[in-house]
């Protein structure tokens, strides 16, 4: 694999992250935060990788929707 | 106590028939028909963050003077209703007293809803989001790490021992007086956005609106928990960082002297 970038390595962290936080949820709820995960990472495939602000923002954003969706009082979606 | 409930039940059922029958609406200057009318450029900051690959760029916008209102927050919903509903900016009381409409308008950070429209139809105004935060949309900026560091600083009453009498933390005139030019502050960020060394430092730095606010429950006669406060700040970033640039004295939207409370506060550490 080529070697990645910091700004690739912080998109792959926060996917990992988000990973982490599914598996401290109910196992029938986990496919379901597992599909939307990978969807919001899929919505934002066509960004250009140079283009730094754009991916540092959508970084922000999802460390945001994270920290939201981590909260133990959330226990399924759709 | 029952009839005095039951009085209460009937002013509020009778309450409606007096709500007024119009719709509220802000103020706006009177549609005049106008001979001359006084064209204005307004170029506003627009990011949209549902297309993040496209750069943020300034938008312009006509206004003729004599249909809006004095202030900016006027021009800006007036530009809102009638020219492009998808600018956004927070707005709320329109009176200098919630700090939402906090921005940048030709260079300096101000509440909209306090700022006039300079009447020079020549010149245009430039309106931005406030300097150096991330920003949520257009004019709204992303203030989540300001009130988390108001957070920090423990912004309320600590105490342990009750009155003797059980009632009111009670305080003395002079000691009341020393809360003017502190309690005033409306948390509009204007200050802590304004100042470089904040831009630089915003992570550890507290910025001259919290450090206001800390002085002022450190000025607080009933507060108990002084040596705590000033441990707590007592550290080469919280405060140190001032470096008495004093653009948030220039800045402040209220007047306030964010200023001259650091130095208090370095006073007070000092002693």
């Amino acid at each position: 694999m080529a070697r990645l970038s910091g700004l690739q390595r912080d998109v792959l962290s926060l996917y990992r992250k988000c990973l982490r936080e599914i598996r401290k949820k109910p196992t029938e709820s986990r496919p379901n935060f597992k599909a939307h995960a990978r969807a919001e990472f899929q919505k934002h495939l066509s960004v250009n990788k140079k283009d730094f602000s754009a991916v540092e923002y959508l970084l922000r954003k999802g460390h945001r929707q994270l920290e939201m969706y981590a909260s133990p009082g959330i226990r399924n979606i759709r | 106590m029952a009839s005095l409930r039951t009085t209460s039940r009937l002013f509020a059922a009778s309450r409606p028939m007096f709500r007024p029958a119009f719709a509220r609406t802000y103020a706006t200057v009177e549609p005049t028909p106008s001979e001359n009318p006084k064209m204005k450029t307004f170029k506003v900051y627009r990011w949209n963050p549902d297309q993040p690959s496209e750069k943020p760029q300034m938008q312009s916008y006509d206004l003729d003077l004599n249909k809006t209102g004095p202030m900016m927050l006027d021009a800006l919903i007036r530009i809102k209703n009638e020219l492009d509903p998808t600018l956004t900016f927070r707005r709320s009381c329109r009176e200098g007293i919630c700090g939402s409409c906090a921005m940048n308008i030709d260079g300096v950070n101000t509440l909209a809803c306090l700022c006039r429209i300079p009447t020079d139809t020549k010149s245009e105004s430039r309106i931005y989001p406030l300097p150096h935060t991330y920003v949520v949309k257009d004019l709204v900026p992303d203030l989540t790490h300001f009130y988390k560091q108001y957070k920090s600083i423990k912004p309320y009453l600590q105490r342990d021992t009750p009155t003797e009498d059980g009632l009111e933390f009670r305080q003395s005139p002079e000691d009341r007086k020393k809360l003017d030019g502190l309690y005033e502050c409306i948390l509009c960020a204007c200050c802590s956005t304004s100042c470089p060394s904040y831009w630089w430092n915003s992570e550890e730095y507290l910025g001259p609106a919290i450090l206001l606010q800390s002085f002022r429950w450190l000025a607080d006669s009933r507060d108990e928990k002084t040596a705590e406060r000033k441990a707590a700040l007592d550290n080469s970033m919280s405060v140190y960082r001032c470096h008495t640039i004093l653009n948030c004295t220039r800045t402040c939207p209220k007047g306030l002297n964010p200023g001259r409370a650091i130095a208090e506060i370095k006073k007070m550490l000092a002693v």
